[in-house]
């Protein structure tokens, strides 16, 4: 493969961007989904329905949502900015920001589903061991819902690595920063040179293969439990 | 009951083909004349009973398109170089290429008193974010460059410079004032003979002219409304004063 410094450089950016979006979203959605599958709350559905709206949404919408609240007359603007933090727009944090709000049902509805499908008799012979509520999450909640982490950690990865719409709209397209693999291909393919789109294109083709061959290999579903 | 479904379906045809007969030619318009072929395209519908289907995007990318099989008649590029690319490959009618207008660039700002009419603001900095369209592929992109350059600012100002993929974006990012200034094309910042905030009127010197150039597609070479189409933009008063009143020259 001969990539030039600039592919490499979208590469690099494209795997920062995805692995640490993807661990905030862990971080984040983990709560979240645990949340979503004990409430019985009635903001339940209003909250659920929150986050799966970006597998709804066209990307121009959230991109141009986003470009207008985070710049520097929107809400987010105003906060980012009387924090000195200037605005997100053409930032990496902006590209992070937006990739979190962009891949959040992917690594949410997993964990979700996983929480939910846990036989709540778990968690009562745990309690009658004396465990307590943040032990219980951790010694089984966590190793029962092993496939729902892993599903959603690959989806959220995945998916950021394969963001393209906000990305164009926000960022900006410049190097070093905000310029991910799939906007360098696009580059590439308006400027004519299809023989550097393919180079970058089959990558990812292949990567996208690959990951989701992987993880419904190793990662079946609980066929057994339904 | 079937008497009257065979009713409405002939009566479906009818429309069908008023509307089939009634000729009308796809353009594929550079995103910077987007806003005057809205008015040339409804003044050529009045005055020929034609139609003209417009879609706007950048250039480069309608080239792709179009050697890929695109369904234009015409394209309207905001550059010579590629209507003439296309006739040397053999997608245009020879010989029918014409510069329809020729492009003005503009240092802009949604704001007051941000740029100056010297441009000194460029020496200056203390701005974040400079707007441009993506110079590989957009024209008025290339001609930032070239007028940066030509002041000795490029080396200073391209860590700031942010680019939209076409001239439309590159004014998208100044308009929601993410990117305090940038280059765009006059024709997107001049209404009704003003412009709103402030700006720098590139002076020609300071760039290569952006000759926009009208070829008429192998797709389009029967169509009458295309044939028509492309000589009211380049024959017609009232196209002409559209264009002239966005500042373009002719």
């Amino acid at each position: 493969m001969n990539f030039t410094p600039s592919d490499w450089a979208a590469i690099r950016l494209t795997l920062e961007l995805a692995t640490l979006a993807t661990a905030l979203l862990i971080l984040f959605g983990t709560p979240v989904a645990w949340w979503l599958a004990h409430t019985k709350s009635r903001l339940k559905p209003l909250v659920t329905s929150l986050v799966a709206m970006p597998l709804v949404l066209p990307p121009s919408v959230i991109g141009f949502y986003l470009l207008v609240f985070m710049g520097p007359n929107g809400p987010l603007g105003h906060l980012t900015q009387s924090l000195g933090l200037g605005t997100l727009p053409f930032t990496f944090t902006g590209l992070l920001v937006a990739s979190c709000i962009y891949s959040t049902p992917f690594v949410v509805q997993p964990l979700h589903n996983a929480f939910e499908a846990i036989d709540d008799r778990m968690y009562e012979a745990a309690a009658t061991l004396r465990a307590g509520p943040i032990d219980r999450f951790f010694s089984v909640a966590v190793p029962l819902a092993k496939p729902g982490f892993l599903t959603a950690a690959v989806l959220g990865f995945a998916h950021t690595v394969g963001e393209f719409g906000v990305v164009l709209m926000i960022g900006g397209n410049i190097p070093d920063k905000t310029r991910v693999v799939s906007v360098q291909i696009y580059d590439y393919v308006e400027a004519l040179e299809y023989g550097e789109a393919h180079r970058l294109a089959a990558v990812m083709l292949i990567f996208a293969f690959v990951v989701l061959f992987l993880l419904y290999t190793f990662n079946p579903t609980r066929k057994k439990a339904a | 009951m079937k008497n009257r479904a065979s009713r409405i379906l002939v009566a479906l045809l009818s429309i069908y083909s008023v509307v089939a007969s009634a000729d009308e030619t796809q353009v594929a318009v550079a995103a910077n004349f987007a806003a005057p072929v809205q008015k040339i395209a409804a003044e050529f519908e009045k005055q020929t009973g034609h139609k003209a289907i417009v879609a706007t995007g950048a250039t480069g990318k309608f080239y792709a398109q179009i050697v890929n099989g695109a369904p234009f008649d015409i394209l309207l590029a905001a550059d010579d170089e590629t209507p003439a690319k296309l006739e040397k490959e053999g997608q245009s009618a020879v010989g029918k290429r014409f510069t329809y207008a020729i492009g003005k660039l503009v240092l802009w700002s949604a704001k007051a008193a941000v740029v100056d009419d010297k441009a000194e603001v460029l020496k200056r900095g203390g701005f974040d974010h400079l707007s441009i369209a993506n110079p590989k592929v957009a024209p008025y992109g290339a001609a930032a460059v070239e007028t940066m350059k030509a002041l000795g600012v490029y080396d200073a100002l391209q860590p700031k410079i942010v680019m939209g993929e076409n001239i439309a974006q590159a004014h998208q990012f100044i308009a929601t004032g993410n990117a305090p200034l940038g280059f765009v094309a006059l024709s997107q910042v001049l209404k009704d003979g003003k412009i709103e905030g402030s700006y720098w009127i590139v002076p020609e010197k300071l760039y290569s002219p952006i000759r926009q150039d009208a070829v008429l597609l192998n797709k389009g070479k029967d169509n009458k409304a295309a044939a028509a189409f492309l000589d009211f933009l380049k024959t017609n008063k009232a196209a002409k004063d559209i264009i002239l009143s966005y500042g373009y020259s002719l």
